[in-house]
């Protein structure tokens, strides 16, 4: 009797991927504007678990203070912004649906650009205020999205998705001029913010992300099948069981978790959580045990790949990593439009 | 089985389905049918609570309305009258998504009889050779084979079915039907269908529940709701005389 295919990933495989991202992050922490010899690399960083700090002071300076923890934060937004676009994806059963394409990064930068004018901050964590605001925000819109789309078209078609996502964004652009214009005070700060990108960040940046990615994963992670029936078709995953409201919820506040305070650290950077899911799926199908896993782990190569080109390609000056993210998302948008419903594994 | 009280749906002044009440015993099929508009399928949501609705409906004694969706789909399978998959899973994947309701919550994924259920249904629809293929690349007919699948995968205590034949040419149309006679063998089980075409319903359903813009017109055996009078009521035609004339055409 045929027995049933695993859903899963086999150990051997998340092994291979564990590898395969520690390998892209010792790559990303050598290569720069100033190359960092390998051994260099491994003794600076041993001395500095040990406590005991040697190595070449500038390499040291490099490392610990600029690239180790833009590195941390470049693949813990790659695998948050990834997971989060797969969510959605299956959620709402469309491969076009991310942070971005919807409006909901907008949203959260709205929420970060206003948090930062009000001064809303907690004590003791700097963007914890921003990154709060962030995800208040992003849950807002995308509420406003969805019932925006759920009045224009009942079947939450691709189309009305985008065109709803496209109008918001370009409404909440406005909304932060108008903040921008109101608050001239902080135009400094607020500036700094939007032009930010992972490249100052810090310790406390990665340890907020690596909290948000690993409390979204523990909603997520066990949502697989959930997410699954979803991707069949909502009304069906009402008739096999589940609690679509509950479940529906839980999705929605984590996504949401994870793009505020991807925003919130480092603006927004469009096209990862569209770009990775699909690869994802042409290699592994639509399975979200599989789906989920494999978007977080390439999502995070993907992203740290794009910031080693984004920072070397033209060195020493140095493009947006979106600029990287949005030329591959773009194509990858395209394709997906033109590829329909044709060829999927069989 | 199923009880179904004053049952009504509205969509602002338009009363889609209007005080509709039946019940359904176990080894009873129970066939819905009347015109286009006459609210089968809103009727068919309503019980399976994906349509907000007004009164009553019990599922073995219980209110269905304040039961966790887990496990109502244990008791009640539905088979919807369309199906758009989005994603390339595969038939085996969809079918398997049926054992649902029958897992563990989260850390206690369990299912024993599970893979049995899923392979018996499977083959059942005669779908195990293509279990492995995507279900984008499906006919109309392997789709409606697939999700019916699914529901047996569920192994309810009753099915909701609506249109179970669309899309099948007339060889799978013949077998779905036996399919669903011989599932209603096992005692404690009952089906209720939406169906078009009366023949079949004359054919294979045990009770009938004739509607007509959103009212239940009649309800009761098939032999006696199915009449030529009662049809040409609801329809506006002779109903039965369309009928005959279509099959005297293969008898001269």
């Amino acid at each position: 009797m045929t027995t049933l295919r695993r859903e899963g990933f086999r150990p051997a495989t998340y092994l291979l991927m564990a590898g395969l991202l520690l390998l892209t992050l010792i790559l990303c922490l050598c290569v720069g504007s100033v190359m960092i010899p390998l051994s260099d690399t491994f003794e600076v960083l041993w001395s500095a678990i040990k406590g005991q700090p040697s190595g070449t002071p500038a390499h040291q300076s490099i490392l610990l203070h600029v690239r180790l923890p833009r590195v941390l934060c470049v693949g813990l937004s790659g695998a948050a912004l990834s997971l989060g676009g797969a969510a959605m994806q299956g959620l709402l059963r469309n491969p076009l649906a991310e942070g971005s394409t919807l409006g909901v990064s907008s949203g959260a930068s709205l929420g970060a650009v206003l948090a930062i004018a009000m001064g809303f901050t907690i004590p003791g964590i700097p963007l914890a205020g921003t990154a709060a605001m962030a995800v208040l925000f992003a849950f807002l819109s995308l509420m406003l999205i969805l019932s925006l789309s759920l009045v224009m078209d009942r079947s939450l078609s691709t189309n009305t998705l985008i065109l709803v996502g496209v109008v918001f964004s370009l409404f909440v652009s406005s909304l932060i001029n108008v903040v921008i214009a109101l608050y001239s005070d902080k135009i400094r700060s607020i500036a700094f913010w939007t032009m930010g990108s992972l490249a100052g960040s810090t310790y406390q940046d990665a340890a907020m992300l690596a909290i948000a990615l690993f409390l979204s994963s523990l909603v997520l992670f066990p949502l697989a099948s959930e997410l699954n029936a979803f991707a069949v078709g909502e009304e069906n995953a009402r008739h096999v069981g589940v609690s679509v409201k509950r479940v529906k919820l839980a999705i929605m506040i984590s996504v949401c978790v994870l793009i505020g305070v991807c925003v919130a650290v480092g603006g927004t950077i469009g096209f990862v959580g569209l770009v990775v899911p699909h690869i994802v799926r042409l290699m592994t199908g639509p399975n979200h045990k599989r789906l989920l896993p494999g978007s977080a782990f390439i999502g995070a190569v993907f992203l740290l790949l794009s910031d080693l080109a984004a920072r070397t390609v033209f060195r020493p000056a140095e493009l947006p990593i979106g600029v990287i993210t949005s030329l591959v998302g773009a194509v990858v948008f395209v394709s997906i439009m033109f590829r329909s419903r044709k060829a999927v594994r069989t | 089985m199923l009880s179904a009280s004053d049952l009504t749906v509205q969509y602002g002044d338009r009363k889609v389905l209007d005080h509709v009440s039946f019940t359904l015993d176990a080894g009873q099929w129970l066939m819905v049918v009347g015109p286009n508009g006459a609210g089968k399928s809103t009727l068919l949501g309503a019980i399976a609570q994906t349509v907000p609705s007004t009164g009553q409906v019990l599922v073995l004694g219980q209110d269905a309305r304040h039961m966790r969706a887990r496990k109502l789909a244990r008791i009640m399978g539905v088979l919807s009258q369309s199906h758009r998959v989005g994603y390339g899973f595969t038939v085996e994947e969809v079918v398997a998504l049926g054992r649902y309701a029958h897992r563990g919550q989260v850390f206690a994924a369990s299912d024993p009889q599970g893979e049995e259920m899923v392979n018996q249904a499977l083959r059942l629809t005669g779908m195990e050779d293509i279990r492995r293929q995507s279900v984008l690349t499906l006919s109309g007919g392997e789709l409606q084979r697939t999700f019916l699948a699914q529901v047996f995968a569920q192994n309810p205590d009753l099915l909701l079915l609506d249109e179970p034949s669309n899309h099948l040419d007339l060889k799978y149309q013949r077998e779905v039907y036996a399919l669903i006679e011989q599932w209603l063998q096992t005692p404690g089980r009952a089906v209720l269908s939406v169906v078009h075409d009366l023949s079949l319903a004359r054919k294979y359903g045990t009770h009938t529940l004739l509607m007509d813009k959103g009212v239940a017109t009649h309800f009761g055996p098939c032999a006696e709701v199915l009449t030529r009078d009662n049809l040409e009521q609801v329809y506006g035609m002779d109903v039965v005389g369309w009928l005959t004339s279509l099959l005297s055409v293969w008898t001269d």
